[in-house]
């Protein structure tokens, strides 16, 4: 093979291609353990919890939740930029990575849009439930009718929001999946159980690894990969302007496309890294998630940590800069120091200040503190999504009409209802699916000592 | 030729062979086909045949089946769909107010004001326009009750007329217990009653009496009436805790008055000040151009030092003044500067305090100009003390029987529970009452009367101005008029209170006019128009110092500790109307509380011992829910009357508590007010349905303000930002062009007195609902006009601005472009309209409206037991408006302008053929706004009175700045402080 001394080996451990493959299919062949099974009941309980309390909004009303007639979007509307935010990283991972040449995302990329696919559908359910008629939610589609014809109107970022939010479901779910089929048909070839057999082998969708079939394969994934790369920037952009359009303070902001999809991308880098982590820590894949695939991660949260500052102080700025008493009061009076002061403030210090720390190398090695900002990172970007959406319409224009908003149980078992459903799909990748595109990562694989015997032998299973 | 045969039977017998063969195929063949589908035709017609029938089944189960049976015979004036309105009379809780009944298909559902009547002047209160939704009370009687349980009228009238002539036998006193009646028919029929019953005594009581006017001015003027304040041709009002614009005597009327001495608009116009001593904030305080906080305990003392000022300063007196807790020389300054052309006012029920006001005003020379005697108000006429009487004589078994008309002193008389005992405990005990209420509850008859939307009656609301009501709805329960219930028990056979009105009117009113010669005729136009008046004689009664003296020397009420002042709330007023939903949930103009009274508390007080809104403290025992309320005086706390009933129906039962247990009997009268009363904090809370929790402008331009003299100089004053907005609208898009009409309003700042009248008015004429308290506390009001009121300056003695915001109509409208499924589109005349069916309720409208007046339906409010409040019953759901949607749970409504009143009148005038007319097409909100502050019309109009209102310079747009373009404009509030 080649030996090149610019790049240094991606996976460590000197490991041959079959041994790549065993060990990343070793979870599935594997005994299911107690763990997981703890782990699911717990997600379980949660995601059924949340259905209870979809059951009560759908059956009495979105009066069960804490919202009102001043501030009308509440947490649905702040988990619902949340999830689609933290859906961002996946594609993001593949494609820009895949740009910018990047071969180390090969181990991170799977699980990357594995969990993309779980939170955009957690996400999507969040516009759909908030709606006060979601029985009627077919009216959002631009379909052929006899009223008119009665169509949707093309001004309103919300029929954007769907039809981005959906496009992006698709793509992301076939970039994800297409990609899987190649190693699924490695489980079928070494999979013993003959239910394992038909079921991977269906999924697999017959797949024998010839060069026609892996010339279709690069095809596909190039197309849908060129789709998802735009879809990647449209999709939070879009979300933003259903705040931008709006003539609210605080909302009506010509920086929300980019600051959206910057900071949809930090949180999705964030749930990367907590990701990754726990897949290291429960399945000692530290040879193909290795501390220097942490550490890139690391290093791109500092930049972007770096630029979500900036777009907080142009903000504050922009507001002062604005003379505008509503843009000024919004910002100085009620976001800064205002009723509101803790959340803003929260979100500042999670979202620029902490992960400053990525800085030093003592902190970027140490997993365990990694892991924890990476929590933190998330945390902070669901106070920024609270941050937007509440503050702005419980202090609007006319004092009169201003009102405090605090969320219901309802509300807050439909976003641990998303969690636990986030939770059990993420379980069920660690327990079904390749955790790592294994194809892929021996397109990196770098071997000491080119062994043509071995190459032969086991090249592929 | 030969012929071929294959067997004998085919050579034998050909044809039959032949059919025999075709038939063998086939049937192979079939088998073959049934084996390859697996099923046959009649699979699939049975398979079919089911499904049809099951879905049919299943489809027919879907909705119920409504109804309408079309009428065989059709009475004269209904045609299903168009509203027919009848002139009637509302006087209930001793307010009077001439009115139309607007009746669609055969059910009254609206109340509009009566145009042509001198008093209420089309006019309305909330309390008026609420009392549609009493006649569809669950809380009604269905039939006449005997200790609680159905009877018959028969059985009633044998015992209760047998019962009659007993105690009348046996010399024992009967008293017929009314509230003011200001019915002259009604009147001589409970003189024929006390004709054939000697014993019974009638005796009127009023929960909030004007027994202090009334008495005064026996003293004064020789006649116990309240005199006709003219409120409109005063330039200097001083109202001494008199609630004028609220709920004192004619409030309606009034507020007319004291708008229209107040309107600026041209060059010219004058305004008259206002100077207001109260406790608490009132309606009318809030209104003030000077408000002066004071304790119940000084207003006697300060009228009394302006008393002595006045003759000073006029040269009649020389002895010095006694001192004042407040300075009044300001006052005393003003008034001697417009003798004859002011008006002193007092709310006090105390007869001295009302002998010094009427000395003062006769000093002004105000007798005969601002306060006439042509006029006297009737709507007052019990005197307190005679009800003390009645109890004493309950107490000493004088009197042996009771009936009930319109009063309920077990409720609203301090000693309640005592009258309780002793109704229950008199021989006999009617109650006439309507629907449940404590007393009823305590008398063993029942005796239920009509609603006066179901009733014919007659007023006399003042001297020589009569008016009339008629039934609009055939009686909804076994009710039978009090008129004829009485006469039946005086020995009438078919007592007809119809023909004996009428007979009255024709043979006694009809004289008092020249128009008709014709007495039906007369009554005829009058039953159309519903008022008549006759032409005013002037008799100016002599005023005389009686007593006067005596009320200066007598000793002013000593202050010690805390001053409690009971108030009538501007929603409830007495408490009467408790169960109406309507009115429980309009929230209290000042404090925008609803569904509950609470203490108002002075704000340096709260401040100092950690009270807060919600906190709770006791005032001599019983439990009170805070609110700190600026402007209220020091060591003075404010309640309302008029909560804590305990059986008035499902929605009043125990809402609030009962202050009236802290109301007294001073000198024969009741007092409102008790001093060293007895308040403690506590560490509890309690939960209120606050509609508005911000109270200042944060200094927005929101409403603008200029005072009387610097409008003078310059109309524009307070609206110089306008120009500076003005010249930045600036957009890329052409504007929208309206060819047609172009439909706006006009809100005037300086009008409104922010009575609340325009909420209900809206809430029946556009069917929204009721959410209750939890739900008006999580801020989802449904009222689709609300007023806005905001504090400035000092905290202890604020200005108060009222400003109604309903939907704007912006033609550049932020919520129509947002909606994902164009539920909310811009009509071709400017309105921005809402598409209910196509509402899937995604509320990013109400987010994007700047003015927050978009509502969404949080729950099924309407056939929902959660919400048992009217659109719970088929009762209550009488009166929703056929012309306006009910709303389903999860879709976002607003002001729609009253479209649906906009397309009667272009449908009119198009079948007319001819142009709409401007005023034509009236909101039901301006349509009975009392204070005329409302002006509706189309801005295509060059003549319109809205076209003129745009451009006067008071006029300006709500966040003009934010380009929505607005079809709602807002007129300067204009103040006349002293400069």
């Amino acid at each position: 093979m080649f030996n090149s001394a610019v790049r240094g080996k991606l996976i460590d451990g000197d490991k041959s291609f079959s041994q790549i493959s065993k060990e990343i299919l070793a979870p599935i062949h594997a005994k299911t353990p107690l763990w997981w099974y703890a782990a699911m009941l717990v997600s379980l309980g949660m995601f059924g919890f949340g259905l209870y309390c979809k059951y009560i909004t759908i059956s009495t009303g979105i009066g069960t939740w804490g919202v009102n007639n001043s501030v009308a979007w509440g947490w649905a509307i702040i988990n619902f930029v949340w999830w689609i935010g933290i859906g961002h990283a996946g594609t993001a991972f593949s494609i820009f990575l895949l740009i910018l040449r990047q071969k180390w995302r090969t181990a991170i990329n799977r699980a990357a849009e594995a969990m993309t696919v779980v939170a955009v559908f957690c996400a999507s359910l969040f516009p759909l439930l908030h709606m006060g008629r979601p029985w009627l939610f077919f009216f959002i589609f631009p379909y052929p009718n006899t009223r008119g014809p009665l169509w949707v109107n093309f001004n309103s970022p919300l029929f954007w929001d769907f039809v981005a939010i959906s496009a992006y479901l698709l793509i992301s779910a076939s970039f994800w999946y297409f990609g899987m089929v190649p190693d699924f048909a490695t489980i079928r070839d070494t999979a013993k159980s003959k239910i394992k057999k038909a079921v991977y082998g269906f999924f697999a969708f017959g797949w024998t690894g010839s060069s026609r079939e892996w010339l279709r394969f690069e095809g596909l994934s190039f197309v849908l990969g060129g789709i998802a790369a735009v879809l990647v920037v449209s999709v939070h952009s879009i979300v933003s302007t259903d705040f931008a359009v709006s003539v609210q303070a605080g909302w009506h902001t010509t920086i929300f496309p980019p600051y959206f999809v910057i900071g949809a991308i930090f949180s999705g880098f964030a749930m990367v890294l907590t990701l990754v982590i726990t897949m290291r820590g429960l399945y000692n894949m530290n040879d193909f998630i290795t501390d220097r695939h942490v550490d890139a991660v690391c290093r791109i949260l500092i930049f972007i940590s770096l630029i979500m500052g900036t777009a907080y102080m142009t903000e504050i700025f922009i507001a002062w800069y604005s003379a505008s008493e509503y843009e000024t009061y919004m910002f100085f009076k009620n976001r800064l120091f205002g009723d509101y002061a803790f959340q803003f403030w929260a979100m500042f210090t999670a979202n620029a200040v902490i992960p400053q720390l990525f800085w030093f190398k003592g902190v970027r090695k140490r997993m365990w503190i990694v892991f924890i900002i990476s929590i933190i990172i998330n945390i902070g970007m669901w106070f920024e999504r609270f941050n937007i959406v509440v503050t702005t319409l419980s202090r609007d224009y006319l004092p009169a009409a201003w009102a405090n908003y605090s969320p219901t149980y309802v509300e807050v078992g439909f976003f641990i209802g998303t969690l636990g459903m986030f939770l059990a799909g993420v379980l069920l990748f660690f327990r079904y699916i390749p955790m790592i595109a294994i194809s892929e990562l021996k397109s990196v694989a770098k071997f000491d000592k080119p062994n043509n015997g071995q190459l032969k032998a086991k090249s592929h299973e | 030729m030969t012929k071929y045969w294959r067997s004998l039977d085919e050579l034998n017998n050909p044809v039959e062979f032949k059919q025999n063969e075709i038939k063998l195929e086939l049937d192979a063949k079939r088998a073959v086909m049934k084996k390859a589908s697996g099923s046959s035709r009649r699979d699939f017609l049975k398979t079919f045949g089911f499904s049809v029938a099951a879905a049919a089944v299943v489809a027919s189960c879907k909705r119920p089946v409504d109804k309408a049976i079309p009428y065989l015979v059709k009475p004269e004036e209904v045609t299903p769909g168009m509203a027919n309105y009848y002139a009637s009379s509302y006087f209930e809780a001793n307010e009077y107010c001439s009115v139309l009944v607007k009746v669609r298909d055969g059910r009254p559902i609206k109340i509009e004001g009566n145009d042509l009547s001198s008093v209420s002047q089309k006019g309305t209160s909330a309390r008026v326009q609420a009392s549609v939704l009493d006649l569809y009370d669950d809380a009604r009687f269905k039939t006449p009750l005997k200790r609680g349980e159905a009877t018959n009228w028969e059985e009633i009238d044998s015992y209760i007329t047998k019962k009659l002539e007993q105690l009348n036998n046996d010399q024992k006193k009967v008293v017929l217990l009314t509230s003011s009646i200001i019915s002259p028919t009604t009147k001589k029929v409970i003189a024929s009653f006390q004709e054939k019953y000697p014993n019974v005594e009638w005796v009127k009581y009023d929960a909030v009496s004007a027994s202090g006017i009334l008495e005064a001015n026996q003293q004064s003027f020789g006649t116990a009436l309240i005199p006709d304040y003219r409120f409109e041709r005063a330039k200097v009002i001083a109202s001494f805790g008199a609630d004028f614009l609220g709920t004192w005597l004619s409030s309606t009327e009034y507020t007319k008055g004291y708008a229209a001495g107040r309107r600026v608009l041209d060059k010219g116009d004058e305004m008259s000040r206002h100077y207001q001593f109260e406790s608490g904030m009132t309606l009318t305080g809030s209104n003030a151009d000077v408000r002066v906080p004071i304790k119940p305990s000084e207003e006697k003392t300060i009228l009394t030092a302006l008393y002595y000022q006045l003759m000073q300063a006029k040269g009649f007196m020389t002895i010095a003044a006694p001192d004042s807790p407040v300075d009044v020389k300001g006052l005393a300054e003003d008034l001697l500067a417009n003798e004859g052309k002011s008006l002193v006012v007092s709310g006090s029920n105390d007869v001295n305090t009302q002998l010094i006001v009427n000395a003062i005003n006769n000093l002004l020379g105000n007798y005969g100009s601002t306060i006439l005697f042509d006029r006297p108000l009737n709507t007052h006429q019990a005197i307190d003390a005679d009800f003390e009487k009645v109890i004493s004589g309950l107490k000493n078994k004088e009197i042996a029987g009771v009936l009930c008309w319109g009063v309920n002193p077990v409720y609203n008389h301090p000693n309640g529970e005592e009258i309780k005992a002793l109704i229950s405990g008199a021989e006999l005990s009617v109650s006439f009452s309507d629907r449940k209420d404590e007393t009823t509850a305590a008398c063993h008859w029942v005796c239920p009367a009509p609603h006066y939307l179901e009733a014919w009656n007659d007023a006399k609301p003042k001297k020589g101005v009569f008016s009339l009501s008629q039934p609009t709805i055939s009686k909804l329960f076994d009710s039978r008029q009090v008129q004829e219930t009485l006469l039946k028990w005086a020995g009438e056979e078919q007592p007809n209170y119809y023909e004996i009105l009428k007979a009255n009117w024709e043979e006694n009113f009809s004289g008092l006019q020249s128009k008709y010669s014709d007495s039906r005729l007369f009554w005829n136009d009058t039953l159309q128009k519903g008022v008549f008046e006759a032409e005013p004689t002037a008799e100016v009664p002599v005023y005389s110092e009686n007593g006067l003296e005596n009320a200066l020397q007598l000793g002013n009420s000593e202050s010690q500790g805390w001053e409690i002042v009971l108030y009538q709330s501007v929603a409830l007023k007495d408490g009467s109307s408790a169960n109406n939903p309507w009115l429980q949930e309009l929230p209290d103009p000042i404090a925008k509380i609803s569904w509950d009274n609470f203490a108002a508390v002075p704000v340096k007080w709260a401040e100092e011992n950690g009270v807060q809104n919600e906190s709770v403290i006791t005032i001599n025992g019983i439990e009170m829910p805070v609110f700190v309320q600026p402007g209220q005086a020091p060591d003075t706390i404010s309640v309302a009357l008029g909560y804590g009933r305990e059986t008035a129906g499902k929605v009043g039962d125990g809402i609030g508590k009962n202050m009236y247990a802290l109301a007294s009997i001073k000198n024969n009268a009741k007092q409102l007010w008790l001093s060293g009363a007895d308040v403690k904090t506590t560490d509890k809370t309690y939960e209120l349905a606050l509609s508005q929790t911000h109270h200042s402008m944060e200094g927005r331009p929101i409403v603008r303000e200029t005072n009387f003299d610097k409008w003078q100089l310059d109309p524009a004053s307070g609206n110089e930002i306008r120009k500076e907005h003005l010249e930045h609208h600036v957009s890329l898009y052409p504007e929208q062009e309206f060819k047609g009409h172009h439909w706006a309003m006009a809100v005037d700042l300086g009008s409104c007195v922010g009575c609340g009248n325009c909420s209900i008015s809206c809430q029946a004429e556009n069917n929204v609902q009721v959410i209750g308290k939890e739900q008006v506390r999580n801020r989802r009001i449904m009222h689709w006009i609300r007023v806005d009121r905001y504090f400035s300056n000092d905290a202890e003695n604020p200005d108060v601005y009222h400003q109604p915001v309903m939907c704007q109509h912006c033609d550049n409208a932020p919520c129509e472009n947002v909606c994902p499924v164009s539920a909310t589109p811009h009509s071709e005349e400017g309105l921005n309209q809402m598409a209910y069916n196509r509402c899937v309720g995604t509320k990013y409208c109400v987010n994007n409206c700047p003015y927050k007046v978009r509502r969404f339906n949080w729950f099924q409010y309407v056939q929902n037991p959660e919400f048992d409040y009217a659109s719970n019953s088929d009762l209550g759901r009488m009166v929703l408006n056929p012309d306006v949607t009910v709303r389903s749970r999860g879709v976002v409504e607003k002001c729609s302008f009253c479209v649906q009143r906009i397309q009667e009148k272009k449908a009119e005038a198009k079948v007319a053929g001819r142009m709409l007319e401007d005023g034509e097409v009236q909101p039901a909100c301006v349509q009975s706004c009392p204070a005329n502050a409302l002006v509706f019309g189309d801005l295509n109009d060059e003549n319109s009175k809205i076209n003129k209102l745009f451009k006067n310079e008071r006029n300006y747009h709500l966040l003009e700045e934010l380009h929505t373009l607005p079809s709602v404009g807002y007129l300067t509030k204009v103040r006349n402080k002293k400069a």
